[in-house]
């Protein structure tokens, strides 16, 4: 699970148009709430244990907190500064690392990507690493006889796919509404366990992350230039204003071709 | 010089795959290389001729019975063996759900790294290649490059555009690759009913958001679409939450770039903006003077659509009869 920036509070340095993203609040990533709320799911009808796992720069405890209230066993955090600038890559083979330590697992549930970055690739990656099957963008999931069958939404098709667990699947928002959980779980979550790691113990030694070792780069991140012409156009009446605005979208060229 | 050469495209989406190599020919021509086309499959024959005559100066093709349908570790094992034995410097992969999750896939097996959904690429001379990507939930564009190659990057459908057919020469190449057996097992496959007429490449849109509060009215933007030859598209909640619609226009949705955008009753929150962004002309019609739309459009009338909308249908029926 991730702790991502909320992206609906975010400001925008006027000066630079650079964005501010140091103050903005910290929430899970929706997507991997619906995936927690699917591996909830499974439990309630199969039995077993759902621990969630979160690789983080900054404090999360608080945040995945929900995680445990909505109903998560234990959670584990891999809290590292280094983190902050990292690539999907490392993300990938830290979390691969960390589920190696777990144990053993039927199923690798992830949110098909982040809210606030969006890359969508640390799924992929982490199931090509830990080399298990993969069902991507699962709008619909199911578990049975020890093999998960996932229907996905693709561009120009509807597919179900099948694949023996162990198995990683990435969900959509679609999939389910998360839980939301009730005051007497908020108060046993605060019970729950939560184990944190560092990377050191992970086997990841500080020049691993180093950004000359990572293989991509963030250049810049800003808000988008707006540049538009903000004309209101107003009549006496309807039919005036109308009037208007037709012949200055005649005039622009853009109807009537 | 890097051993690492040349510019790549695949997607197993044809039409996709011809608008990647637009933008292929591009940077291959500004960094005089060569332009590459994958094509994997059964009986491609002609797919590869096309994509010779869209600007690959070389293409090759896997032609293997067992790619006649797209299987994710089949066709990874493909691209994975021909990456790692022609070493190209830049690979494009069309961006669709499995195309990059496929390329994630092909970027860990290279220990490379990749940028998806580009919505720009640029060879710039400081830092090679870059590209920009929608981050933050349409708040911002990120610009990344690459420090590891094969520089991968995904490409959504409709960002360029697809280059012109010319009867071009070019090489067109069979090679084989040993293909690794399905990790997953396909149960069942159905065709989704696509709309004919794809919103994507729609000149005029008359968009509709929460400002329609029955159903009926809707025909009220129907009726202008009628007149301007429009579709009609609209927000998330209408599609998702009052079902009027199937699909929606956004961040999370269809992103569009008509000439122009009539969004009627719309908020204009970014998650909406981000899919609109690329219009040419955008008109707000909300009796909200200060909506955020009104930040986006070029053209605002504030107002009631059950009043307005009507009153443009008819001046436009005018104008464009005359
Ligand atoms: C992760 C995420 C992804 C999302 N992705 C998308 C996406 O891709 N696309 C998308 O659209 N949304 C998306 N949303 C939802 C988005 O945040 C907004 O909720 C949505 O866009 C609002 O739709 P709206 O503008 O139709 O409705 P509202 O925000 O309710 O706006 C309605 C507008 O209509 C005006 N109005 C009301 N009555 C009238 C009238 N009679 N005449 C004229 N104007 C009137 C009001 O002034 C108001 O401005 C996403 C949200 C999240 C969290």
């Amino acid at each position: 699970m991730k702790q991502a920036v909320d992206v609906t509070q975010l400001k925008v340095d006027p000066q630079t148009s650079r964005l501010i993203t140091a103050e903005a609040p910290r929430k899970i990533s929706d997507f991997d709430k619906n995936a927690l709320e699917e591996a909830l799911k499974i439990r309630e009808s199969l039995g077993g244990e759902v621990v969630t796992v979160t690789a983080t720069a900054e404090e999360a405890k608080t945040t995945i907190r929900e995680a445990l209230a909505m109903g998560a066993d234990k959670a584990y955090i891999i809290k590292d500064p280094a983190i902050a600038k990292i690539d999907t890559l490392t993300t990938a083979r830290i979390l691969a690392e960390a589920v190696k330590k777990l144990g053993e697992f039927d199923l690798v549930l992830c949110g098909e990507a982040s809210i606030d970055s969006f890359s969508g690739q640390v799924a992929s990656r982490l199931a090509e690493i830990l080399n298990i099957p993969q069902l991507t963008s699962a709008e619909k999931m199911t578990v049975e006889n020890g093999e998960v069958k996932v229907e996905r939404a693709l561009e120009d098709r509807y597919e179900t796919v099948k694949a023996k667990m162990p198995a990683l699947v990435s969900v959509t928002r679609g999939i389910n509404q998360p839980r939301i959980p009730s005051l007497m779980a908020i108060m046993k979550a605060s019970k729950k366990e939560i184990v944190e790691w560092n990377l050191q113990e992970l086997g990841f030694t500080p020049e691993k992350l180093d950004a000359s070792n990572m293989t991509v780069e963030v250049l810049d991140v800003s808000a988008p230039k707006v540049e538009r012409k903000k004309i209101f156009v107003k009549g006496e009446t309807a039919a005036e204003t109308a009037e208007k605005l037709v012949e200055a979208l005649l005039q622009e060229g853009v109807v009537g071709r | 010089m890097s051993e690492y050469e040349g510019v790549w495209v695949f997607s197993e989406n044809q039409p996709l795959m011809l608008e990647l190599l637009g933008k292929g020919r591009e940077i291959a021509d500004k960094l005089q290389t060569e332009l590459t086309a994958i094509v994997l499959g059964s009986g491609v024959k002609e797919k590869a001729e096309e994509a010779v005559n869209y600007g690959a100066d070389k293409v090759y093709v896997v032609d293997d019975p067992k790619l006649e349908t797209f299987q994710a570790e089949r066709y990874l094992s493909a691209l994975a063996s021909l990456t790692s034995q022609y070493k190209p410097e830049t690979f494009l992969i069309g961006s669709t759900k499995d195309g990059k999750a496929l390329a994630a896939r092909l970027a860990t097996r290279l220990n490379t790294g990749c940028v998806t959904d580009c919505l720009q690429i640029e060879v710039t001379s400081e830092k090679g290649l870059t590209a920009r990507k929608i981050v933050y939930g349409g708040n911002a564009i990120a610009t990344i490059t690459w420090r590891t190659k094969p520089q991968i990057a995904t490409v959504p459908p409709r960002t360029f555009e697809k280059p012109e057919f010319k009867e071009r020469k070019g090489q067109i190449i069979q090679v084989e690759a040993e293909l690794e057996e399905p990790q997953t097992e396909k149960v069942e496959v159905k065709p989704l009913e696509v709309s004919q007429v794809k919103i994507e490449e729609a000149d005029v849109i008359v968009s509709c958001g929460r400002g329609f509060e029955k159903k009926e009215d809707l025909a009220l933007a129907e009726e202008l679409a009628k007149v301007l030859n429009a579709q009609v598209g609209c927000s998330r909640p209408l599609a998702e939450d009052r079902k009027w619609f199937s699909e929606w226009i956004g961040l999370s949705g269809h992103k569009v770039k008509p000439s122009l955008y009539i969004a009627c009753g719309i908020s204009g929150v970014i998650q909406h903006v981000a899919g609109i962004r690329d219009s040419k002309i955008i008109v707000a019609i909300n009796t909200d003077e200060n909506a955020p739309i009104v930040e986006m459009a070029d053209y605002i009338i504030v107002g009631d659509i059950h009043e307005m909308i009507p009153a443009i249908t008819e001046a436009f029926k005018k104008h464009l009869s005359a």
